[in-house]
C-alpha cells in the first residue's frame, strides 16, 4: 500500500534506523487487547449496539395476527412483514432496498465518516460484544495480556473455558435467532428443546454461530482490514469536509511525557503527553495520531479516552475528536463545521435517497393486494368452439397477498362481442383464492367466428377484487388464424 | 465416464486443474522464500512517487497462508474423493446420475404416503377430494396442457377432456389405461374403397347429415350406399366404436374439422393419430390422481371451486 507521510516525521525516523532492513512478505497478525472505554463516543457506541440486537433478536419474536411478524419463508416464496405479503415477483422491493441501503452509506459516509464501521456493521458490533464478555471473564486489557503470557493453569483454564463457553452459547443463540426468520421460531425453539432440528436447521443454525463465534471472536479487524470491500472504498467518499476521528497535530506535537503540575508553557511540549492510551483503545490497533489510515473504523475510543486523560492533566479536551480535516487546520469552530455538511455531493446523495424513498414509499401504498400473470396457451393457437365461436385459450394466475380467502371476477374487453369463459369460475366469472396463495385459472376467450380479420389483436383482461374492490389489468393478445 | 467425445477435454481439465493447484503452492513457497528489504529502514521499499508517494510494505497475514495451505489440502482430496481428473470416477463414486437419483427416490419416500392414501380411494372419490383435485390439476398443468390445452377443451386433432364424447371411453379404467400406454388411433385412406372423387364427396355429406349438420341431402343419399366401406368401423348408424377408437360421427364433435372439406381430407388421406404413453413419466399412484382429474372434469362440473371451498 501506499500512505501519505508526514515529511518531518519521515525525516526522524529514518535518521534514527538508517541502515537496510529486511522485510518479510508474510507476518503473524499481532493479537489486539483493546483497553475498556468510557465517555461520550462509547456510550453513543453502547446505544446502537442496544438498539440494532433488540432489533436483530427480539423481531422473530414478534407475532403478527395468526403468524410470526417477519417471516422470509423460503419453501412456500412467500415473504411475511408485518402486513405485507411479498412474492419472489416482488424482488423489485429488495432491490430497492439494497439501493437505498447504499445510498444510505455513501450519505452517512460523506459526512461523518464510517459511522456504519463503528456503530452498526454486525462485525464491530459483535466484536464490542464478544470484548464485552471477555472482559467480564478475564478482566482488562493488562489482566488479559498477562493472562496469555501466563502459563497454563487450572486457574487459566478455568478463565478460557468460560470465555469460550460463554461466546459459544452466545453465538449460538445468535445463529438460532438467524435461522427464526427463516423457519417460524417458536416452531424452532421448541425443535431445538425436543431435538428434532431438521438437518438444514441444524447446519444453519452451526454455520451461523460459528461465523459469530470465529468472527467475533478471533477474526475481529482482520474481517476489517483484510475482507471488508466497504473499509476500502468508502475512503473514497472522504473529503475534507467529512467528520472524521482526527488528531490535532498543532496543538498535540511535540509530544512527550511530562509532570502534571509542569508548565509546558516554556517547554518545546505540546498537548500530547504520550501516554499511548488511544493506542491501546483501538479495537484495529492504530495509532491516531499517524493521521487517517484505512485502519480506523471510526468508533471514538481514542478521543474518549484522551478526554479523560486530558481531563486528568488538567489540558483542554478534543485533542483527539471528531472533526474535519478543515476544521482542524484551519481552526474552524463546530458552526463552521456544521455549515459545511451542506455541500454538493452531501445534497447529490441526499437528493437521490429522498427520491428513492419517496418512490418506494409510494409503490408500497399503490401496491395491489393480489397480482396477476398472463400467459397464452402456445400448444393451441386457436380452436373453433361450439355455436361458431373462435376461441383462445389463456392462463391466468392469480397470487393473492392477502391472508384472507379472495374472491376475483374475471372480464376481458379489447374486442367487440368478446366472451370470458373458464371451467373453474362460478356463473358470474368469479374465481376463489386461498389466503396467501397463488392460483393458475384457465380461461377463454370468444368472438364470433369471421367478425375480425386474421392477425393479432390486442386484449385486457381485469381481475377485480370482490373483496377489496381492486382491479388489475393484463395485457395479451387474441389470435385470429387465417 | 466421460461425456465428451474429445479426449483434448479431460486432459485439458487435468492439466488446468493440477497446474492451478500446484502453481498455487508454487507460489507460496517462492514468496514466503523472498526477503525484500528496506533501504530507509522504516518498512518503505524505497519506492517512491509524485516526490513524497512511498511504498510501505504491508505484509500478508499469516492466516491468510493457512487459508491458501488448507485450500490446496482440501483440492487434493477433492481430487481423490469426486469425479475430478480426467476419466477418473473417484473413490466415493459420486455422480450426477446418482445424485439425481438419490433425490428423486428421497422425494418419492416423502410422497409415498400421500399417494397411498389416494390408490386406496376410488377414481370417483377422489375426483371430489380437494386435495388430490389440487395435485391432478398441476399435473394436468405440466403435462397435458401442452397438447389438450389448459382448460382440457383440446383443439383440433387433440380431443376435448370436458366433454362426454370419449373416442376409447370415459370410465376411470379407461382413461388410466389411456394415460399409462397411450392410444394410437389409424384411419386407413378410404378413397379407393369408397369409389371416385363424386363417391367421396357424397359419403361426405352423408356423414354430415349423421348429426345433422349442414349438408347436401340429395349427396347424403347417395353416399349412404358407400358408407359401407366405412361402417366396418364406425359402425353402421356412425357411432364409432370405443374397442378400437372410431370416432363417434353422429355428434356435432369433429376432433379433424368440421366441415365437407375437412371430411373430404380424412377420407383420403386417412389419419394416424398418436397419445404417447405416459408410463414412463408418471407413478402408477400419480396416474391414478391424473384419471381422476381427468375423469372429473366432465363428470364434476363445479369440482374446482368446490374443491377450492372445501380446501380452505
Amino acid at each position: 500500500m501506499t500512505e501519505k507521510q508526514n515529511p518531518t516525521e519521515l525525516t526522524g525516523t529514518v535518521n534514527a534506523i538508517s541502515e537496510a532492513v529486511v522485510i518479510n512478505l508474510y507476518a503473524a497478525a499481532d493479537k489486539i487487547y483493546p483497553r475498556s472505554t468510557f465517555g461520550f463516543f462509547t456510550k453513543w457506541r453502547w446505544v446502537t449496539i442496544w438498539l440494532t440486537q433488540l432489533f436483530f433478536y427480539g423481531i422473530p419474536w414478534i407475532e403478527w395476527g395468526s403468524r410470526q411478524a417477519l417471516l422470509f419463508d423460503l419453501e412456500a416464496r412467500r415473504f411475511y412483514i408485518f402486513n405485507l405479503v411479498l412474492y419472489p415477483q416482488d424482488l423489485i422491493y429488495l432491490t430497492a432496498i439494497l439501493i437505498i441501503s447504499a445510498l444510505s452509506l455513501f450519505l452517512f459516509t460523506a459526512i461523518a465518516g464510517r459511522l456504519w464501521c463503528g456503530y452498526a456493521c454486525p462485525q464491530t458490533v459483535y466484536t464490542e460484544i464478544f470484548l464485552w464478555i471477555e472482559a467480564k471473564i478475564e478482566g482488562d486489557r493488562a489482566a488479559r495480556m498477562k493472562l496469555d503470557d501466563a502459563p497454563m493453569s487450572s486457574k487459566k483454564l478455568l478463565k478460557k473455558g468460560s470465555k469460550h463457553a460463554a461466546w459459544i452459547v452466545f453465538a449460538l443463540w445468535t445463529g438460532f435467532t438467524f435461522v427464526g426468520y427463516f423457519s417460524p421460531i417458536r416452531e424452532l425453539g421448541a425443535s431445538v428443546i425436543g431435538n428434532s432440528l431438521g438437518p438444514w436447521e441444524t447446519f444453519w443454525i452451526g454455520f451461523y454461530g460459528f461465523a459469530t463465534y470465529g468472527n467475533a471472536g478471533f477474526m475481529r479487524e482482520q474481517v476489517c482490514k483484510y475482507m471488508c470491500p466497504y473499509a476500502r472504498f468508502q475512503s473514497a467518499m472522504f473529503d475534507d469536509d467529512t467528520l472524521i476521528v482526527t488528531y490535532d497535530e498543532a496543538r498535540g506535537e511535540p509530544r512527550g511525557n511530562r509532570s502534571r503540575k509542569a508548565d509546558i508553557s516554556n517547554q518545546n511540549l505540546g498537548a500530547c503527553i504520550d501516554c499511548s492510551m488511544c493506542v491501546q483503545v483501538c479495537p484495529t490497533g492504530i495509532d491516531i495520531r499517524k493521521g487517517l489510515q484505512y485502519e480506523c473504523i471510526g468508533c471514538g475510543a481514542c478521543a474518549d479516552v484522551c478526554d479523560t486523560v486530558m481531563d486528568k492533566m488538567g489540558y483542554e479536551r478534543g485533542l483527539v475528536k471528531y472533526s474535519t480535516q478543515n476544521a482542524v487546520n484551519k481552526g474552524w469552530s463546530q458552526k463552521q463545521v456544521l455549515r459545511h455538511i451542506m455541500r454538493p455531493r452531501v445534497i447529490i446523495y441526499a437528493g437521490i435517497l429522498i427520491f428513492l424513498v419517496a418512490g418506494l414509499l409510494t409503490s408500497l401504498w399503490l401496491r395491489s393486494s393480489f397480482r396477476v400473470d398472463v400467459v397464452r396457451d402456445r400448444g393451441v393457437m386457436a380452436r373453433l368452439a361450439t355455436g361458431g365461436m373462435l376461441e383462445n385459450v389463456y392462463r391466468l394466475q392469480i397470487m393473492n397477498a392477502t391472508e384472507t380467502t379472495q374472491h376475483y371476477q374475471l372480464s376481458a374487453t379489447g374486442i367487440n362481442n368478446l366472451v370470458i369463459e373458464s371451467d373453474v369460475a362460478t356463473k358470474d366469472k368469479t374465481v376463489t383464492v386461498n389466503p396467501a396463495d397463488s392460483r393458475w385459472i384457465p380461461v377463454r376467450l370468444q368472438i364470433p367466428d369471421g367478425s375480425m380479420a386474421s392477425g393479432s389483436h390486442k386484449v385486457q383482461f381485469e381481475v377485480k377484487s370482490m373483496d377489496s374492490k381492486e382491479s388489475v389489468i393484463e395485457k395479451s393478445v387474441f389470435l385470429v388464424p387465417r | 465416464m466421460s461425456d465428451f467425445t474429445s479426449s483434448f477435454w479431460p486432459i485439458f481439465i487435468t492439466v488446468i486443474s493440477l497446474a492451478g493447484v500446484l502453481g498455487c503452492a508454487l507460489l507460496l513457497w517462492v514468496t514466503s522464500k523472498i526477503k525484500a528489504s528496506s533501504p530507509s529502514g522504516d518498512n518503505t521499499n524505497g519506492h517512491v512517487w509524485d516526490e513524497t508517494l512511498r511504498e510501505m510494505n504491508n505484509p500478508l497475514p499469516r492466516w491468510w497462508v493457512w487459508m491458501f495451505i488448507i485450500t490446496i489440502v482440501f483440492s487434493l482430496f477433492y481430487f481423490a474423493a469426486y469425479p475430478s481428473l480426467a476419466t477418473y470416477e473417484g473413490k466415493l463414486g459420486w455422480s450426477q446420475v446418482g445424485q439425481y437419483e438419490q433425490e428423486m427416490a428421497t422425494a418419492n419416500k416423502t410422497i409415498a404416503p400421500l399417494y397411498a392414501k389416494f390408490t386406496a380411494m376410488p377414481v370417483e372419490e377422489l375426483a371430489n377430494n380437494a386435495e388430490a383435485h389440487a395435485i391432478g390439476e398441476r399435473l394436468f398443468m405440466n403435462n397435458c396442457a401442452q397438447c389438450h390445452g389448459s382448460d382440457a377443451h383440446g383443439s383440433k386433432g387433440f380431443p376435448n377432456l370436458t366433454d362426454h364424447d370419449w373416442i376409447y371411453g370415459g370410465s376411470p379404467e379407461t382413461i388410466q389405461e389411456t394415460i399409462t400406454n397411450g392410444r394410437i388411433g389409424m384411419m386407413p385412406p378410404m378413397a379407393s374403397a369408397v369409389g371416385s372423387d363424386d363417391d367421396v364427396k357424397n359419403v361426405s355429406n352423408y356423414v354430415l347429415s349423421l348429426s345433422g349438420s349442414n349438408h347436401d341431402a340429395a349427396r347424403a343419399v347417395l353416399g349412404k350406399e358407400k358408407f359401407a366401406s366405412c361402417a366396418a368401423c364406425h359402425g353402421a348408424d356412425g357411432k364409432g366404436n370405443q374397442a378400437i377408437g372410431a370416432l363417434n360421427l353422429t355428434d356435432d364433435i369433429w376432433l379433424h374439422g368440421a366441415g365437407e372439406a375437412a371430411i373430404i381430407k380424412r377420407i383420403n388421406e386417412g389419419k394416424t393419430n398418436q397419445m404417447p404413453a405416459q408410463n414412463a413419466k408418471f407413478s402408477p399412484e400419480q396416474i391414478h390422481v391424473l384419471a381422476a382429474y381427468v375423469w372429473g372434469l366432465s363428470n364434476n362440473a363445479a369440482t374446482s371451486n368446490v374443491a377450492q371451498e372445501t380446501a380452505q
